[in-house]
């Protein structure tokens, strides 16, 4: 009842908004919409606490730890990025930057986005989650050249050839999973893709081809998270879109994909019995962060930047993926909430300092502060927060997959130390002039949204100092699911 | 030596020819046939799996088969060659990389995908098995006809000849998806195309043309 309720009132928001989408109450409606997917989102993980996992519709869908966290963090940052968007919008409208009629494409492709990742997060069935994602995709296209600029067409064309291509893989390496599965699971073959019985099977399942199948597997998703070198859509598509487009790709899209190759990642390494899956994702993740921080130096729009940054937090996360057991496995699902609800609150800073200032060049954007306290220190906490300071979250985080490296692969300390160094000093060196110093900006005809901010960098706060039992029961519960037995 | 059945032999000439089609579109230029040899692949891919479905009296098969006469025989060929006439694109400009060279890698592509076919193959227990080899190859080839064109048409004619190779192989190893995901997976192609025709008006609009060499601003070092 809750996952339909979930599931059916982005759709509904979705065919609301392609008929209301640009009157003038239609922001409101967003926001209303979310919420309510926010409240089937509570309920539906106050019932996973109660009564423990759930299948529905024939098994195909199904909750458990892993993604019911998941879930209802896709269903907060997604209400909080609509309040956001709310004057964000409205001041876009009032500058000229768009028409009516695209505000209508916007609120409609939004609800749609957020209906196919939870989706992708409930559904049991592999090939399911595989539609779910490429649909995730092809609803954020549009939104990307939302403005119709040559610079947004060229990173939408990107975003939609190369995420395109990688889904390709995804779908050859789901073949072959389901070619191995109905060895096993054999009858009609309706169950060979869902995950529950796939796990059930998973050392039975025949090594030769599931290796083959999480190479593509791999590729695919890993192409969708941002992975080195496979992330070449992703500062474009970040950039170019409407603000809070890039908080949502950044703070949610990124976590699905990365759950859709964990999903693979289990069943793989149960049928070979080695570490090979694991070694791939420390390898992609490695070279990410690396390059990520280099990348880092020359970036000049700020939206790139932290872009930039986002894919170095995802190579973060699939490298302690990539070492498996129990605490890197916690370190990453820690690791992908705090970085999710950090850098959306980022977004949402940076969207309004862009706008105030009239500009995303960072050279442009200067002395924050005096112009609006409250902006420049969201945007001054929400990096710190970000590089992994103390208190924050990522702090823990990044402080647990950094020792559990230490044990398990030390050579990869020392790298990882460095790229964060680099990362830290490149972000700093540029946020630091923004948020202080002389003032260009100016006042703008809607009051900004900086609440979702301040509760987003409070949550953080909060995980850095204190994670709920609740919630850390889900972490190790989930953690060990992943980490198998 | 046994002789195969008819059917199979059919079969593998369907298989043959699907993949004689992939190399037809690497060397082609000319957009619009490259989008009628998309629907004679496509239709291959329909008839293979006509046959198929006659021989292994799967129900679920005869509906696919249905299916991609639908989408990739009809529609999707359709809505290219209306792009192609409203947009005035009738011409590939030099690929990347010569034709000669282009059909060298090609072969070697096909090697290679044999070689990668192999393990599957010899686990498959279809009647089709043989295929599977054609199939990779088929969304190799696909891929390298994607990455060598400078047109965005072009490139899109690639995307699709890799989504039928995909089921090419599909339909070879394990007699096709499962029927929700088959139709999730047509959906989203649709979709796919649906967009990327308000895609291209988009990028005309602002560009005159649908060469992609306008589209290379946004590179790291500016």
């Amino acid at each position: 009842m809750e996952l339909l309720a979930l599931l059916a009132l982005p759709l509904l928001g979705a065919l609301l908004q392609a008929f209301f989408g640009a009157h003038r109450r239609a922001p409101l409606l967003n926001v209303v919409v979310s919420l309510a997917t926010l409240v089937a989102a509570g309920l539906l993980a106050a019932r996973v606490i109660r009564e423990g996992d759930i299948t529905a519709w024939h098994e195909q869908f199904f909750i458990d730890p892993f993604n019911v966290f998941l879930v209802a963090l896709t269903a907060f940052v997604s209400f909080t990025t609509a309040l956001f968007s709310r004057p964000y919008m409205l001041v876009e409208v009032d500058h000229g930057r768009l028409k009516p009629g695209q505000l209508r494409l916007y609120h409609s492709m939004y609800q749609l986005f957020i209906a196919a990742m939870l989706i992708a997060l409930t559904s049991n069935n592999m090939g399911l989650l595989w539609v779910a994602m490429e649909a995730a995709t092809l609803s954020t296209v549009l939104l990307v050249t939302l403005y119709r600029t040559p610079a947004s067409l060229e990173a939408g064309w990107k975003y939609f050839i190369l995420c395109g291509v990688g889904i390709a893989q995804a779908l050859f390496g789901t073949i072959l999973l389901y070619f191995a599965a109905e060895k096993v699971l054999g009858g009609e073959g309706v169950n060979a893709l869902l995950w529950t019985q796939l796990n059930a099977v998973k050392g039975e399942l025949e090594p030769a081809v599931l290796n083959l199948a999480f190479v593509f597997l791999l590729v695919g998703y890993g192409t969708k998270v941002g992975l080195a070198p496979l992330h070449n859509w992703l500062p474009d598509a970040h950039a170019e879109g409407p603000t809070p487009i890039s908080a949502v790709l950044s703070g949610l899209l990124l976590n699905v994909a990365i759950y859709a190759v964990v999903r693979c990642k289990v069943l793989v390494e149960g049928s070979l019995h080695s570490a090979l899956p694991g070694r791939m994702l420390m390898g992609f993740g490695l070279l990410s962060v690396v390059l990520a921080a280099l990348f880092l130096w020359r970036q000049k729009d700020i939206k790139r930047m932290f872009a930039y940054s986002s894919i170095e937090h995802m190579g973060i996360v699939t490298f302690a993926f990539g070492m498996g057991g129990a605490v890197a496995n916690f370190a990453a699902l820690l690791h992908m909430t705090v970085h999710s609800l950090t850098k959306s609150a980022i977004f949402f800073a940076v969207g309004h300092a862009a706008q105030k200032s009239g500009t995303q060049q960072m050279d442009g954007i200067r002395g924050l502060v005096t112009i609006s306290p409250t902006i420049g220190w969201g945007l001054m906490l929400g990096s710190l927060a970000i590089l992994g300071l103390p208190p924050f979250g990522v702090f823990a985080s990044e402080f647990l997959v950094l020792t559990t490296a230490m044990r398990q692969q030390p050579w990869a300390t020392p790298i990882l130390l460095a790229a964060l160094g680099i990362a830290f000093a490149a972000i700093f060196r540029r946020v630091q002039p923004m948020v202080f110093g002389e003032t260009t900006a100016k006042r703008l005809p809607h009051a900004p949204a900086l609440l979702p901010v301040f509760a987003h960098l409070g949550l953080v706060l909060l995980l850095g100092l204190f994670i709920p039992p609740y919630l850390a029961d889900w972490y190790r519960a989930a953690a060990q699911l992943i980490a198998g037995p | 030596m046994n002789a195969l059945p008819f059917d199979l032999q059919l079969l593998n000439g369907l298989a043959a020819l699907f993949l004689l089609l992939a190399f037809a579109m690497l060397a082609q230029r000319r957009v619009v046939t490259l989008v009628n040899l998309l629907a004679w692949q496509g239709f291959l891919l329909f008839a293979a799996t006509l046959l198929l479905a006659w021989r292994t009296h799967e129900g679920h098969m005869y509906f696919s088969a249905l299916l991609t006469l639908a989408l990739k025989v009809i529609f999707l060929p359709w809505l290219l060659h209306r792009l192609i006439r409203r947009l005035g694109v009738y011409w590939d400009s030099e690929p990347l990389i010569n034709p000669a060279g282009t059909m060298l890698l090609g072969l070697l592509i096909v090697i290679f995908a044999f070689g990668l076919a192999q393990p599957i193959a010899a686990l498959a227990s279809t009647a089709t098995r043989n295929a599977i080899g054609i199939a990779v190859a088929a969304v190799l080839l696909a891929f390298l006809t994607m990455i060598t064109r400078r047109k965005a048409m072009s490139q899109v004619v690639g995307f699709l000849s890799m989504e039928n190779g995909l089921f090419f192989g599909a339909m070879s190893a394990t007699y096709g998806m499962p029927m929700i995901v088959e139709l999730g997976v047509a959906l989203d192609v649709l979709v796919a195309m649906l967009v990327l025709g308000v895609f291209f008006f988009q990028i005309r609009e602002q560009f005159d043309s649908l060469d992609l060499a306008h589209m290379e601003r946004l590179k790291e070092d500016d």
